[in-house]
């Protein structure tokens, strides 16, 4: 099994907390899910800070590995004090960094990605950067001191899953020992598939089962997908080819001349 | 003073960030705070003082994908 910052998981399936219809239909859903990792988040507290108090308590009970992000930072400086914030109150180095770039596509700012990356390694974080299939932004992020990858499969939120099948090749080809998980856009089992048939080491989705109309079989739909795929991965499969070849033995076929 | 808390104008007698905390109901809750968009780690919130119109951020846990 692959490590991330030397943590093994027992999944390949990392799940948002996000969006759930009620805090039950999330918890249902992780349970199918079998994820081991639960993406969390920071976000302004009102009222002397019981709504905080009870989201703690909920993914207490999840017994998952917290992975907080810094979703919705724009800036460098936004995204570093986010990230301080999420370690002191989920008490973890793991950090999943978000730095958008733009308000219409939730792409990645890929030079304020490795301005922060470098900033917050230097303060011991473990950074998962969110970031796209670009191989030179990657190793940037590798030089800044990431040791995981988070490219993304297509914008976040929008389930149009492996948009750039290329790209995503050649990086996963060009760095086959760095960690990757594919993050975002994904929409179905079958485009998780795809990404643990190419190599990925694991996927990170959120709406797709929080939007399902059944987030719970979604949710273990995921995860029997994830496991397919990275069974496919590893059983080195066949090379596709132009022409038919009959799979059933041509010798010994009746009515041969 | 006048200080902003979560994006919203405040009239305060809190001279620093555990005071205001306090103030404002946080006292026993965990929550993580930032004066003027740089981290106040919690052990630091008795010594940092407040000036007129900073901006506070005061957050919590929250679901996020």
């Amino acid at each position: 099994m692959t490590d991330f910052y030397g943590v093994e998981l027992g999944s390949r399936l990392m799940l948002g907390t996000a969006q759930y219809p009620s805090p039950a239909v999330l918890a249902e859903a992780f349970r199918r899910s079998g994820a081991g990792v639960a993406t969390v988040s920071v976000r302004r507290e009102a009222g002397g800070g019981r709504a905080g108090q009870d989201f703690r308590d909920l993914i207490a009970r999840l017994g998952v590995r917290l992975l907080p992000n810094t979703a919705g930072c724009h800036s460098v400086r936004e995204a570093v004090t986010t990230a301080q914030m999420a370690r002191e109150l989920f008490e973890t180095d793991w950090i999943k960094l978000e730095v958008i770039g733009h308000a219409d596509t939730l792409q990645p700012d890929p030079f304020g990605l490795v301005e922060a990356a470098r900033i917050l390694t230097g303060e011991g974080f473990e950074v998962f950067p969110y970031t796209t299939e670009d191989l030179v932004l990657a190793e940037r992020l590798l030089d800044a001191g990431c040791e995981v990858l988070m490219p993304w499969g297509a914008p976040i939120g929008t389930g149009l899953g492996l948009s750039n099948i290329y790209g995503l090749r050649s990086l996963r080809a060009h760095l086959p020992d760095v960690p990757m998980v594919v993050d975002a856009g994904l929409g179905l089992p079958s485009h998780a598939a795809a990404a643990m048939e190419m190599g990925f080491d694991a996927v990170l989705l959120n709406t797709a089962v929080a939007k399902a109309g059944d987030p719970a079989a979604m949710a273990e739909g995921f995860a029997r997908a994830v496991e397919a795929g990275r069974l496919g991965h590893d059983a080195d499969p066949m090379e596709p080819r132009d022409m038919a070849a009959p799979s059933t033995p041509v010798l010994g076929k009746a009515f041969l001349e | 003073m006048k200080i902003t808390v979560n994006g919203t104008l405040e009239e305060t007698t809190a001279d620093t960030l555990a005071d205001l905390l306090i103030a404002l109901g946080y006292g026993e809750s965990k929550v993580a705070t930032a004066v003027n968009e740089d981290f106040v780690p919690a052990t630091m919130r008795a010594e940092k003082k407040l000036t007129d119109g900073d901006r506070i951020e005061i957050v919590a846990p929250r679901q996020g994908g």
